[in-house]
């Protein structure tokens, strides 16, 4: 292996320059001569049947090239994937309807009806004003509790609301609260949010010499070409997807969002056509993080040992299923939390309703299960006057313990209760208020969180290195980069191993029919997926190298290494081969020096979903997060005036995109926390701007401090573990107990505003 | 509808071109290639879409292109031409304050557009002035680092080391 050199150094990431000097297209920002402009018609109302769709005004409107409706889809439902290459079944593939037919029913407000493409944007919007539809309204389902009642109003065809069940059984819950000496019961509610990327969703198609159609689009799942595929019954080799640099995505961008639309109207047009999103017709058209109702009941012995926790979880998956039951899995497997609990009952129901449809959202399930462990754990520490600190010490995993849920045993370094002691200490000395109003408080939570996909999924990842004739290196991968730095990562992995700076190294990425198809940039996988096959193409040509090179040195190829450009024997860099001379001989001898590598994560069978056991996913990154608030009692108003986010991510392959990950994670936090609700009244979203639906300012954000374990214990290149998702879980719950800890107020609807705090405060005066 | 006329200047190159009344300065900035002026909302509320206007900060969304006629715009492009914009640039990468970038550009000008009236601001002051541009990546953390080190460097200029 070679050493550290330039793995673990922050590096300024490739595309750094070309963003501050403003030259990256984005996806907006690519045109091609001759192109429509596209928009969609979308349902005004959230429960309808739709009588009939009239697009004959709109179809005559001057400069307007097609519009189309379901009846001119292809293949209008197929099933909702992400990339997996195997079928699941068993439910978890979920209706994917491109537009609504006549005669079924409407689901959400923003359910795209028809497409327009026009010479001008301002033609196609005028063409949407032309279509004329009939609506036969309907009541609709909006509270899930109501939707899974046996008279429920049906949302989809089936005839049931409840999309699936799962569950998980350890030891016997009702031995376990009979033994109890301290009983706490709850119930949380946890709303919708958005995830406020700052790009909104944008993509150009066009048809190329032969009749394949390319995409170019800001998607975390170019894989998603043969989806695309299959609405246009067309073979998959026939839809390209160029990946562009992506304005964030946070799960958001998981799903298909643009790319169906502008694929079938340039399949009817033959013409490039482009389709981006307004601020406005975002938020309402793509998916939520789900919304959750979570009932808690936690039994412990008066020293502070837990013995039995139960928990209800009823997930809010709006209008379709997309990614629901994954986010109810994942929500399950994390009930526990990393605690020792010998007794457990957890029971996910995740159900339909007339809102807009829930998906993936960084996080996925797991934040809504910290959420609510974090806050019972607290809750409990408090009724048994515990120190937080003390109780998670008492109850946390260690490494080679097994999960509550799902016994699955953590055989990877289990950082706990490091992480939270470090979290808490790192709080430094308490603020001290000046004013009587102001009131300062501290949180802390922990928690587990997997990195990697579902082990089910049986998830693979490819990567292509090359080193040219000059000694400049080629690395080309599928990956779609988020701003993360994924694609700069694979690039860095290349470098350190072949001895090339990284000036030197270029790569192609997110092409799905030129580079190599790495999966998608979700589910925290890209470092521990892409990474691993990153790193296994660049060790095959880096052995050739080698061994070349051990011949021309006449010397052992375990005694050499490849340090800035030259071949060169272990501790006397004074003999060396320059790598360029290396090369030369690789391929006078006919060598190969390029390998397509994959990678693959440990495969598994699907668990049994009623009782779900064993592995199901690689492996989990573990850490703590800590917060002091200062509280205004006379308005309720929260100030966050510290955090300190602490993980082990095994080895910080790029520290300043680890830090990145969680300064960003917690801010993003903040906003879960006290101002983000994507509030609807009866399914009409009621935060229809940045204006509205509120996310963090700078004035809003502390200075996170981050401390970054290394246990180099991790799955990943250099035993690293993901942190995408890790560093946004426990942010929430740490404000929350903050908040409870400076007011004695426990918030259990979020997010936790000023009017909530205050009338909780001043209970009695709002109750006159 | 009617068209009019308009010539400005764009990091020092001369625009003429038509804009209807009611098109916005970034539509027509964007429509005239400068598509480094991003589109986040189009409200005035994430501030991607921020330039420099005759030394003032300005989103180009909620301006309409006619204001324009007769201004000098500095974008993103035109930084490298500023000493102070040029410093900025080299400080987010080195900080790692670009994570997906989109906000990136704005942020730059809105940091630019706030240096050159205030050259040694503290970190509480750089949070204010640039709280009318939305980051969902960063927490903000490193782009404060990267614009108080170009100003830190202000600071040690005027003989003030207690930065």
């Amino acid at each position: 292996m070679s050493e550290f050199k330039i793995v673990g150094k922050a590096i300024p990431r490739h595309d750094a320059w070309a963003k501050v000097r403003g030259e990256l297209k984005y996806a907006d920002d690519f045109t091609l001569p001759g192109m429509l402009y596209a928009k969609v018609y979308r349902s005004k109302y959230p429960a309808a049947k739709l009588i009939s769709v009239d697009i004959s005004k709109a179809k005559s409107l001057k400069g307007v090239k097609a519009v189309l409706t379901a009846r001119d889809v292809p293949r209008n439902e197929t099933v909702t994937k992400f990339g997996q290459s195997t079928d699941v079944k068993g439910g978890f593939e979920g209706l994917y309807r491109v537009l609504a037919e006549e005669g079924k029913k409407i689901r959400f407000v923003g359910e795209p009806i028809a497409l327009v493409a026009a010479e001008t944007e301002e033609i196609a919007e005028r063409a949407c004003d032309l279509i004329e539809i009939k609506y036969e309204l309907l009541p609709g389902v909006f509270d899930p509790e109501e939707a899974m009642k046996p008279d429920a109003y049906l949302v989809g065809e089936k005839d049931s609301n409840i999309v699936n069940e799962f569950g998980c059984l350890t030891g016997d819950i009702e031995k376990g609260f009979a033994e109890s000496e301290v009983i706490i019961e709850d119930r949380f509610e946890i709303p919708f949010i958005d995830h406020a990327y700052l790009e909104p969703e944008a993509g150009i198609s066009w048809l190329d010499d032969y009749g394949t159609i390319n995409i170019r689009v800001c998607s975390q799942v170019i894989e998603h070409f043969r989806d695309v595929a299959e609405v246009l019954n067309l073979p998959h080799n026939k839809v390209r997807y160029i990946g562009t640099m992506i304005g964030g995505g946070f799960g958001g961008k998981e799903d298909i969002t643009v790319e169906s639309f502008i694929a079938l109207l340039t399949l009817r047009t033959k013409k490039p056509v482009r389709l981006v999103y307004t601020r406005e017709e975002s938020l309402m058209a793509h998916c939520k993080k789900h919304a959750f109702i979570e009932k808690y009941k936690i039994g412990a012995k008066k020293n502070g040992k837990i013995v039995a926790l139960e928990a209800h979880y009823i997930g809010n998956a709006g209008a379709y299923t997309y990614l629901t039951p994954w986010v109810g899995l994942y929500a399950t497997v994390s009930a526990t939390g990393p605690y020792k609990i010998p007794n457990v009952k957890i029971k996910t129901q995740m159900v339909l309703t007339n809102n807009v449809f829930a998906s993936a959202f960084r996080g996925f399930g797991a934040n809504q299960a910290n959420i609510g462990y974090e806050s019972i754990i607290d809750e409990l520490a408090r009724k048994l006057s515990m120190d937080p600190l003390e109780i998670r010490r008492i109850n946390c995993m260690h490494t080679g313990d097994a999960l509550s849920t799902t016994e699955q045993v953590i055989k990877t370094y289990v950082a706990l209760p490091e992480a939270a002691e470090k979290a808490w200490a790192g709080l430094g000395e308490p603020t001290v208020s000046k004013d009587k109003n102001i009131k300062i408080g501290r949180g802390l939570a922990m928690g587990q969180m997997s990195y990697g996909r579902m082990t089910f999924l049986r998830d693979s990842s490819r990567c292509y290195v090359k080193l040219e004739t000059d000694g400049s290196l080629i690395v080309r991968s599928g990956i779609p980069d988020l701003g993360g730095g994924q694609a700069s990562l694979l690039s860095q992995i290349a470098a350190n191993e072949l001895g090339v700076p990284m000036e030197k190294v270029k790569i192609y990425n997110t092409d799905s029919m030129l580079t190599p198809l790495a999966g998608t940039t979700t589910a925290t996988r890209q470092t521990y997926m892409s990474g691993n096959a990153a790193l296994k193409a660049a060790r095959e040509v880096r052995n050739r190298i080698l061994n070349k090179a051990a011949e021309v040195l006449n010397v052992n190829p375990d005694k050499l290494d490849i340090v800035s450009e030259k071949v060169v024997v272990k501790y006397d860099e004074s003999e060396y081969l320059p790598l360029t001379e290396a090369i030369q001989a690789c391929n006078a001898a006919g060598i190969e020096l390029y390998s397509e590598a994959q990678f693959n994560a440990p495969f598994t069978g699907i668990p049994d979903l009623s009782n779900i056991k064993g592995m199901t996913f690689p492996d989990f990154a573990f850490g703590a997060q800590a917060a002091e608030v200062a509280v205004d009692i006379e308005t309720g108003q929260v100030k966050v005036l510290k955090i300190v986010s602490c993980y082990d991510v095994g080895k910080a392959l790029n520290p300043a995109c680890v830090e990145g990950q969680m300064e960003g994670g917690s801010i993003q936090g903040i906003g879960y926390a006290l101002s983000e609700d994507y509030a609807l009244q009866k399914g009409i979203p009621q935060t229809p701007s940045l204006a509205e639906y509120l996310i963090p300012t700078a004035v809003d954000s502390p200075e996170v401090k981050t401390i970054i374990i290394e246990s180099g214990g991790g799955l990943g290149p250099y035993g690293a573990k993901g942190i995408g998702e890790p560093s946004f879980n426990n942010i929430v719950p740490a404000i929350l107990n903050a908040i409870y800890d400076a007011t004695g107020v426990r918030i259990r609807r979020l997010p936790a505003t000023a009017e909530k705090i205050i009338r909780a405060l001043k209970k009695d005066y709002f109750e006159k | 509808m009617e068209e009019y006329r308009v010539e400005l200047t764009v990091n020092d190159g001369k625009i003429s071109a038509a804009a209807k009344p009611e098109e916005s300065l970034l539509k027509f900035l964007r429509r005239n290639g400068f598509t480094e002026v991003k589109c986040g909302c189009e409200k005035g509320d994430c501030g991607t879409c921020t330039v420099i206007m005759n030394g003032k900060t300005i989103k180009s969304c909620i301006t309409l292109a006619m204001q324009a006629n007769g201004k000098e715009i500095l974008t993103a492009k035109g930084l490298e031409k500023t000493k102070i914009g040029q410093e900025l640039q080299e400080s987010f990468v080195r900080h790692g304050a670009v994570q997906c970038g989109f906000c990136t550009a704005g942020m730059l000008m809105a940091a630019k557009g706030y240096l050159d009236t205030n050259p040694e601001p503290d970190k509480a002051e750089i949070r204010k002035a640039i709280s009318g541009n939305l980051c969902r990546c960063t927490g903000y953390k490193k782009i404060v680092e990267a614009i108080y080190d170009v100003a830190a460097e202000n600071h040690r200029l005027e003989g003030d080391i207690n930065v």
